[in-house]
């Protein structure tokens, strides 16, 4: 049973991170009905900018120093760099795409993929780094072994927060209302009055930010970064996007929950050789019954 | 139209220029030997450092006077630590350099993916420290000069026995790496033979970032000692992934934790007091040693690491080889690496037997404080 706890606790703060960035995938899908496969690397540009700057605020040393109003600051840091990074990356590379066929611009998301990756193997370095420590991990408590530590809880707790957030974004304010109603359908709410391209860029931010504190989040529960993370992370966060029905802001996050919790209880319990497969498996059991993943709701496609 | 005909002319020409410059090349006053390494990727450190010992080598060989009255020229391609890339990287140094030998890789997978490449050309190949056994089965081009994972897993049973004192140990293998799952293989046969128990095997796959789940499944087993037959990136993880579980237990392992970034940032701490067995000591205080680290210290400013010294006696073997065969023909060569005996490295004496194999002793270093102390020799 503790046992269980544990893996629990652990599937959660690994399950929280695919939530952050499949969150992203699912809203510029919600918005453009496309996917941004380059939201990965949006993540791996987090965590590298939450490691410069640590560096940049005088982080010399990789332990000691470390306290919360510095996380807190990298953090919100590395949101705003990424931030400008998604906002760029849609006014460069898919705005002037938006007519083109759906195919042309998913095109354009992996090429810029390849180049976030590959520019950032040139910038970064490819050997993989140790992310500073931001936080000291402290045992929280010990319930008859059963270790529960501070970083864990922090990721679970941070993810819970910034999920609370967009849905208050989304819901209640103007540009969330302007969101639905772009996601409904481009021309009505133009015709309405709502500028898409401001909407459009305020997604793109809105999901890279959160795509860097899942770099952040992930630097602090597993220190060690490289320019090709991204890859895997962003794989693993579109399944979870598209297992809770992409689209759906709810379901993103409860798609990277139960991910996270799959692929964390068949690695301690069966073996981590088939974590993927049987991960990858109950998508596609999902997928066969509910073809618009868990949440999502069934479109009609109007000819 | 006549642009887009005159576009497709220039670069072909452009294309055919580069592709004659490059083959025009090949002058008669040098040697060329080949070199694949790892000089990027998540196991960069491997590449870097046998790569700076095979250039020192070069270095020395060139300025004594050569080989066979010829300078040697290394011919060096970075394979970024992945086995699809290495077999890419072989072929362009056999059919466009026109290697005549090869030197690489620590890796074993990698050296699996290069040697049957060197075995169809028929180009000698000298891997400095890949040592999985299966790498010079492939054919009989293919040498090292390392001792073997059967050896090495021998090592760290007895050490675990007698030296940790620990019994029950458990397994963590790096199933996509014939490095970790053969060192694994051989481990769990002698140590249950010598009468330790395997308490729980997990697995991860290189590159995994969470092993969380499979720490927590290893601790409920209560073993004393962790063996962890990986390489130096994910070690580091996993030792700090398992103090933050609340486990305390030492961990152990081979020579692929052997790199200056084993113990980078917090894994420092976590890795306090655990073993791993390489092939040298640097605190060795053997003339031959502590001579080869203040060469090595003045022309990189850096500290060696025992892959420096492979890469040094892995080149030197290879340049003496030539030089016994005089010719430079790859079967001559082939003999002659077969044949050598007593050959004087800086890693110790280099006899190759009928596997293609070198025997040597190993060590087992401590980590102590973020460096690695020496702990004891234990010999074939």
């Amino acid at each position: 049973m503790i046992e269980f706890i544990q893996q629990f606790i652990n599937g959660l703060s690994l399950g929280s991170i695919y939530a952050l960035i499949a969150l992203g995938y699912t809203m510029i899908y919600g918005i453009l009905r496309f996917i941004n496969f380059a939201h990965g690397d949006v993540f791996m540009i987090g965590a590298f900018s939450g490691y410069y700057l640590a560096f940049l605020f005088s982080f010399s040393t990789f332990t000691g120093g470390a306290s919360v109003a510095m996380a807190i600051v990298i953090l919100l840091g590395s949101m705003v760099v990424c931030s400008i990074l998604g906002f760029t990356l849609e006014k460069l590379a898919y705005k002037p795409l938006r007519n083109s066929p759906k195919l042309t611009i998913l095109i354009t998301a992996i090429g810029v993929s390849l180049f976030l990756e590959y520019g950032g193997q040139l910038v970064f370095g490819a050997d993989p780094k140790s992310f500073p420590t931001l936080l000291e991990n402290k045992e929280l408590f010990n319930v008859g072994g059963a270790a529960v530590f501070s970083n864990s809880v922090v990721v679970i707790i941070v993810s819970l927060v910034l999920m609370i957030l967009l849905r208050i974004i989304v819901m209640n304010t103007k540009m969330g209302t302007a969101m639905r109603a772009v996601s409904f359908n481009h021309n009505v709410a133009s015709l309405m009055g709502i500028n898409i391209n401001r909407v459009i860029s305020f997604t793109f931010i809105l999901g890279s930010s959160l795509a860097a504190a899942a770099g952040i989040l992930f630097g602090l529960n597993y220190p060690k970064v490289d320019p090709l993370i991204g890859i895997i992370y962003g794989l693993k966060a579109f399944v979870a996007a598209v297992l809770g029905g992409i689209g759906n802001i709810l379901g993103a996050a409860l798609g990277g929950l139960i991910l996270g919790l799959v692929e964390t209880f068949v690695s301690g319990y069966l073996s981590s050789t088939y974590r993927d497969a049987i991960a990858f498996g109950i998508l596609i059991i999902i997928l066969l019954f509910r073809p618009t993943g868990l949440l999502g709701k069934k479109e009609i496609e109007k000819v | 139209m006549k642009s887009k005909a005159t576009v497709v002319i220039t670069l072909s020409v452009l294309l055919l220029s580069v592709m004659f410059s490059s083959c025009n090349k090949s002058q008669d006053n040098v040697i060329k030997i080949g070199q694949f390494a790892s000089l990027t990727g998540s196991e960069a450190t491997f590449g870097i450092s046998s790569d700076n010992g095979i250039k020192l080598a070069v270095e020395e060989i060139n300025s004594s006077g050569g080989v066979l009255g010829k300078q040697i020229q290394l011919v060096t391609e970075d394979n970024q630590g992945k086995p699809n890339e290495t077999q890419t990287v072989v072929q362009k140094l056999i059919n466009r350099d026109k290697v005549i030998g090869i030197i690489g890789e620590v890796a074993s997978s990698r050296s699996k993916a290069a040697a049957p490449i060197c075995q169809q050309n028929k180009i000698p190949m000298i891997s400095q420290a890949s040592t999985n056994p299966e790498v010079t089965a492939i054919g009989d081009y293919v040498f090292r000069v390392c001792f073997i994972d059967p050896f090495q897993a021998t090592v760290m049973s007895k050490f675990a026995l007698n030296s940790m004192k620990v019994k029950k140990v458990a397994l963590l293998i790096d199933q996509r790496n014939a490095y970790s799952t053969g060192l694994a293989d051989n481990f769990r046969k002698t140590f249950v033979e010598m009468g330790g128990e395997i308490v729980e095997e997990q697995k991860y796959s290189s590159g995994d970032k969470d092993f969380k789940a499979q720490l927590t499944a290893i601790k409920y087993k209560n073993p004393e000692a962790i063996f962890v037959p990986g390489y130096y990136t994910d070690v580091g993880l996993i030792a700090i992934q398992l103090r933050e579980i609340g486990m305390s237990v030492p961990l152990f392992g081979g020579d692929g934790w052997e790199s200056d970034k084993l113990t980078e940032g917090k894994a420092k701490d976590a890795l306090e007091g655990c073993f791993f067995s390489t092939h040298i000591s640097t605190e060795d205080p053997n003339p031959l040693i502590q001579n080869f680290i203040k060469k090595y210290r003045d022309k990189y400013k850096i500290e060696p690491d025992a892959y420096s010294f492979l890469g040094y006696d892995a080149m030197m073997l290879m340049a003496d080889a030539i030089k016994r065969a005089g010719s430079t023909e790859g079967d001559k060569i082939r003999i002659e690496l077969a044949k050598t005996k007593d050959f004087k490295g800086v890693t110790g004496n280099i006899t190759i037997n009928d596997q293609r194999n070198a025997i040597k002793p190993a060590v087992v270093l401590e980590i102590k404080g973020g460096k690695f102390k020496y702990k004891e020799t234990i010999a074939p």
